[in-house]
């Protein structure tokens, strides 16, 4: 419920979220919706073949077609010095690998970006765009990450033999071949974690505007983090000196991690700005999000886990191969592994644990971050191997979970795959979810509806989360070529009135509410009196942006210790005009007093005002009042919980129905409870629609099946149950507000808890696993295959 | 998505917009709601020339009765087949089916003439409107004619229509006395086009069934009859295990293919399962 009146306390109210009404009512300024004097349109020529050599290009007949400014090619972006996209986390011995904004010598994927054209309007870019005649010599291609890897497999680039991007080990190898010797039972199963297509509401845009009179360039473009976008694009690609180029990404409609990444476009965009010496605006049609956005997953896994003879889990081994596409991606490497094979322990005590990941180039587009960004992977590989222990041990998978769940007297927790948990209860948010769903009576009415025909699962997921990465040090030690602090500036107007710089990036999550709140909190001001400012180089300190659920957690604390910097100067300013010492001044409710005389008080306004005037402050003191904090976490923060799904699976036709969802999280200190509702149950909605109905795939030749809308599924509300959502709060002790991450707990829970369920359903007929998505086909195929299911 | 370069019309008139068929005989397409027409123009698979909208025309769109059968004008939207009170009583497949169509921003564009012309494989009406036996008006450069709907439907996206004609009407006989309809459907997740979709019309008299009519879409190239299954229907007292004998013909003489929406065993089962439920629940609709 939305509070109306004025809640005691900011922090930890359901206030509405203000950035809605304007862009509910169509008032949101995104980058689509920039218009500026004299812009041209940009349409990009994209490859048709999943693999192809460029033989030759012929721009004669387009480049006379009406409105037609200009043609670009790779080759006059590379003549010009434009250069590779970079990567931005070097894996040891990873294989990088030439990713030129326009390609030039071959294309790797169906959609790669072979020419720019640019154009008085976007119609007249379209039409000469499919005038512009490509020569191609067709190649064989290969899609599964697998099948790159085998002998013979069609070889995407010189540099990468065998399509090898990367072998990445972590764990004891010997420990847990051990463990696996000593076990009492062994589950061993393949698990295919599909490809996803990550569709924001808003497609990717860029405009960008170069100024020949002072030489500065401004991009605005869809970007979740526009410093990082202008970094890499000046210092690696363009060669633009970084101070001469401005990187504004105001409203932004969703991401989902795709939007974290520097992309061709954005690049060829710019550079071409400058080149045809006016605006240039590109908006990609949806189908180019289809082909070209970032995708995401795309594991072929072999896992085994070891059982002792209580039960207890001793062992997990896992390789799998992680799929990245035709290039590298920004963050591609990071996320099978350091934010994938870490997560591998879940929430329980494994003593050993050994995962070896293979990176693999295969001629799709390339793959990166999306929502949850190899915490899903892991939590749905772990969950189901605990789920198919559960079966083979005859045990509760309920209780199978708590047996091995870490106690709480146990953190900080190190785990065998390097994380260190800073905090965690597992056993409450388990009950609770338990409780919730009511689950003994459950259980005896799974039994009982059998016995009608009638097949309900119950499925379990618990999971840790790890989010806000950190720290800078471990980061770059471990190839990360970006440090992950966060910076807030805060200033302090003449009148008390306050605007808050952040580093962070809201294209969602609602940071306009969120930090307004935390900061108007700890200022002890009205909520009305604090702005928050985010998305604009030419404003916002260097910052790092918004992905992995770090906003609140790193760019919150940020703010908060951007805050206790303006107190402490409003502190001296106050001692010095009450006469008082510093140390006895207590900054609250928007007033700095003398401690234990009250009404000895400065208004935070007052204090604000002469820091302006200068009039009367203390010797030594710089007027103003505004400061700015780079904020470095010392560890990751880790929230948890326990979903449970409910589905009925029709046994003739195979079809499954969605019940009942029950999610029990710790977000630990929640600033605005109904934001993180929103966030849990759109995840909710991404990760059942990975269980249940998404999955991109191919043909032989490579080329995508599922391209549009009325190919991909995407969730509808009419798919979904209403969600019963709860939380345990367990405070982070690595950050001074004690919060989490919210933002991708859905998503990396829910996938699993809808497959065990779906699993858990068809167990009566001896099925134990059904790769994604669960479609009607699927399990109808399952089941005849099952004596007791035909 | 931006479609290629074309000339837009709007004739006030159903002679005007024959006409213009005729100037332009190989790139005019005709566009009503544009909900199928349209996304084919911005993926520029459709490039016509000239675009005539017929929706300025008075006349084209309204459900009329008259006796011994209920007219539908081309441009009737979905949305008012779904909640017209004159089908609902006399021809309540057709709301019944109206109303599985995409979504609601769907059927208040969508048209019933459009749907047909269109002739999409996975589309509904068509299945419908072949149980139904409808017969579809038309007006070209000779005048008018008349297409039996199952005469109609003649390939993928193809259809009986010449290029210069346009549907005017269409026309669904008064169902007999003890008859019962049914229209069921596995949508596909995405487009909520049909899977499969099975339209039943079965008349009963006294025990026996008097006559029956099954369209069946989402399987091939258009819309079919399913001839086998009417016959086994025919004359036939319909008992459950009859009914189930007779779906068990629904994909005679059909060539099923694997997408992704599953194998071929599996599209069989589902049109088998589907008809089934399609004929049972007609059945007990005529019973009552």
């Amino acid at each position: 419920m939305a509070t109306t009146t004025t809640p005691e306390r900011l922090f930890g109210a359901s206030i509405k979220r203000r950035e809605d009404p304007r862009l509910i009512t169509g008032k949101g300024n995104f980058t689509d919706d920039l218009k500026l004097a004299g812009q041209t349109f940009a349409s990009f020529v994209r490859s048709p073949h999943a693999h192809a050599k460029i033989k030759g290009i012929d721009i004669r007949k387009a480049a006379a077609m009406p409105g037609v400014v200009a043609i670009y090619t790779g080759k006059d972006l590379t003549t010009a010095g434009v250069k590779s996209l970079p990567c931005g986390w070097l894996l040891p011995d990873l294989k990088l690998v030439p990713h030129l904004p326009l390609a030039t010598d071959a294309v790797r994927h169906v959609g790669d970006q072979v020419a720019v054209v640019i154009a008085e309007t976007a119609y007249q870019a379209k039409d000469a765009a499919e005038a512009v005649k490509v020569t191609y010599e067709v190649m064989p291609a290969v899609t599964n990450g697998e099948q790159a890897l085998k002998p013979g497999a069609p070889q995407l680039h010189a540099e990468a033999p065998g399509n090898k991007s990367f072998h990445f080990t972590i764990g004891d190898k010997a420990a847990t071949d051990a463990a696996f010797a000593s076990a009492a039972n062994v589950v061993k199963q393949r698990l295919i974690n599909q490809r996803l297509i990550a569709n924001a509401m808003e497609p990717r845009a860029s405009v960008a505007k170069y100024d020949a009179g002072t030489g500065d360039y401004t991009l605005w473009v869809t970007s979740q983090n526009p410093h990082v976008h202008r970094l890499l694009m000046a210092a690696f690609v363009l060669g633009i000196p970084e101070h001469k180029l401005r990187v504004i990404s105001q409203d932004v409609g969703g991401g989902f991690g795709s939007k974290i990444f520097v992309y061709p476009e954005e690049c060829v965009v710019t550079w071409a700005a400058k080149a045809v010496n006016r605006p240039v605006k590109w908006t990609a049609e949806r189908r180019e999000s289809f082909l070209t956005d970032a995708q995401g997953r795309d594991h072929i896994s072999d896992a085994e886990m070891a059982f002792d003879a209580n039960g207890k889990i001793i062992g997990l081994r896992v390789h799998t191969v992680a799929n990245l596409g035709a290039y590298l991606s920004t963050f591609a490497p990071l996320i099978p592994t350091f934010l994938y094979a870490t997560l591998l322990s879940g929430c329980y005590t494994i003593p050993a644990i050994w995962c070896e990941v293979d990176g693999v180039y295969s001629n799709t587009t390339p793959v990166d971050a999306y929502r949850g960004a190899g915490r899903p992977e892991a939590t749905y590989l772990l969950e189901r191997m605990v789920d198919l222990g559960a079966r083979a041990l005859n045990t509760d998978p309920a209780e199978l979970r708590r047996k091995n769940f870490i106690p709480a007297n146990a953190f900080p927790y190190q785990t065998p795959v390097a994380f260190q948990y800073d905090s965690g209860n597992y056993g409450p948010a388990l009950d609770k979810a338990l409780q919730m769903v009511n689950y003994k009576q459950l259980r005896a009415e799974q039994e009982r509806l059998r016995k009608e025909g009638k097949y309900i699962g119950i499925g379990l997921a618990t999971y840790i989360e790890a989010c806000g990465p950190a720290p800078s040090q471990v980061a770059g030690a471990l190839g990360a070529q970006a440090g992950l602090w966060e910076s807030a500036h805060v200033r302090v107007h003449p009148t008390g009135k306050v605007t808050v710089f952040t580093g962070s990036h809201s294209h969602g999550q609602g940071h306009e509410t969120t930090f307004a709140q935390l900061a108007a909190d700890e200022l002890g001001l009205p909520y009305e009196d604090v702005e928050i400012v985010h998305g604009d180089t030419g404003q916002v300190p260097f910052g790092m942006g918004s992905y992995g659920s770090r906003s609140l957690a790193v760019g919150g604390s940020a703010i908060h210790s951007g805050i206790q910097k303006i107190k402490e100067k409003g502190r001296k300013i106050a001692a010095h005009l009450l006469e008082a010492a510093e140390e006895d001044i207590v900054a609250e409710g928007g007033k700095f007093f003398v401690k234990g005389s009250p009404s000895r008080s400065k208004a935070f306004a007052e204090i604000a005002l002469m820091a302006y005037l200068a009039h009367n402050l203390p010797k030594g003191l710089e007027p103003g009042l505004e400061a700015t904090s780079f904020y470095d976490p010392t560890n990751f923060v880790f929230p948890f919980g326990t979903h449970i799904a409910v589905v009925e699976v029709d046994k003739a036709s195979g079809i499954v129905t969605l019940t009942k969802y029950v999610a029990v999280d710790d977000v630990g200190n929640v600033v605005n409870p109904m934001i993180v509702d929103g966030m849990v149950h759109g995840g909710i909605a991404q990760g059942v629609a990975q269980a249940l109905w998404e999955g991109a795939s191919y043909d032989n030749t490579g080329q995508p099946l599922a391209a549009s809308m009325m190919d991909y599924t995407l969730p509808k509300a009419d798919m979904l149950p209403s969600y019963d959502t709860a939380r345990t709060v367990t405070p982070s002790p690595v950050n001074p507000m004690g919060v989490k991450g919210a933002g991708e707990t859905g998503t990396i829970a829910s996938t699993a808890a809808v497959a065990n369920a779906v699993m858990d359903a068809l167990a009566p007929f001896g099925v134990t696993h059904i790769d994604l998505p669960l479609t009607p086909a699927t399990i109808w195929k399952a089941l005849q295959g099952s004596p007791k299911g035909r | 998505m931006f479609p290629a370069s074309f000339e837009y019309h709007t004739p006030g008139t159903i002679d005007e917009a024959v006409s213009l068929l005729k100037q332009h005989p190989d790139d005019a397409k005709l566009i009503a709601g544009g909900h199928s027409l349209l996304p084919m123009m911005k993926l520029r698979f459709a490039q016509p020339a000239h675009l005539v909208d017929l929706r300025k025309i008075s006349g084209l769109s309204g459900i009329r009765e008259i006796d011994g059968a209920v007219l539908i004008g081309a441009t009737t939207t979905h949305r008012m087949i779904e909640t017209s009170a004159v089908l609902t009583r006399r021809i309540p497949i057709l709301p019944e089916a109206a109303h599985l169509i995409g979504d609601p921003l769907v059927r208040n564009r969508g048209t019933i003439g459009g749907s047909l012309a269109h002739a999409d494989p996975a589309a509904d009406l068509p299945a419908v409107i072949l149980a139904l036996g409808a017969e579809l008006k038309v007006l070209g450069q000779k005048g008018t004619r008349t297409i039996k709907s199952e005469a109609f439907f003649t390939g993928l996206l193809t259809t009986a229509l010449t290029p210069e004609e346009v549907i005017t009407e269409i026309r669904i006989p008064d169902l007999p006395a003890g008859t019962g309809t049914a229209y069921t459907k596995h949508p596909h997740p995405a487009s909520r086009f049909a899977v499969v979709g099975v339209a039943a019309v079965i008349t009963i008299d006294g025990k026996t069934i008097k006559r029956a009519r099954v369209g069946i879409t989402g399987v091939g190239e258009h819309a079919v009859r399913g001839m086998a299954v009417e016959n086994a229907l025919s004359g036939k007292s319909p008992d459950d295990a009859m009914l189930a004998a007779a779906a068990a013909h629904a994909a005679d003489g059909l060539e099923l293919r694997a997408d992704s929406q599953g194998p071929v065993d599996y599209k069989k089962d589902l049109l088998t399962r589907f008809t089934l439920t399609a004929l049972t629940r007609a059945v007990a609709r005529a019973k009552t």
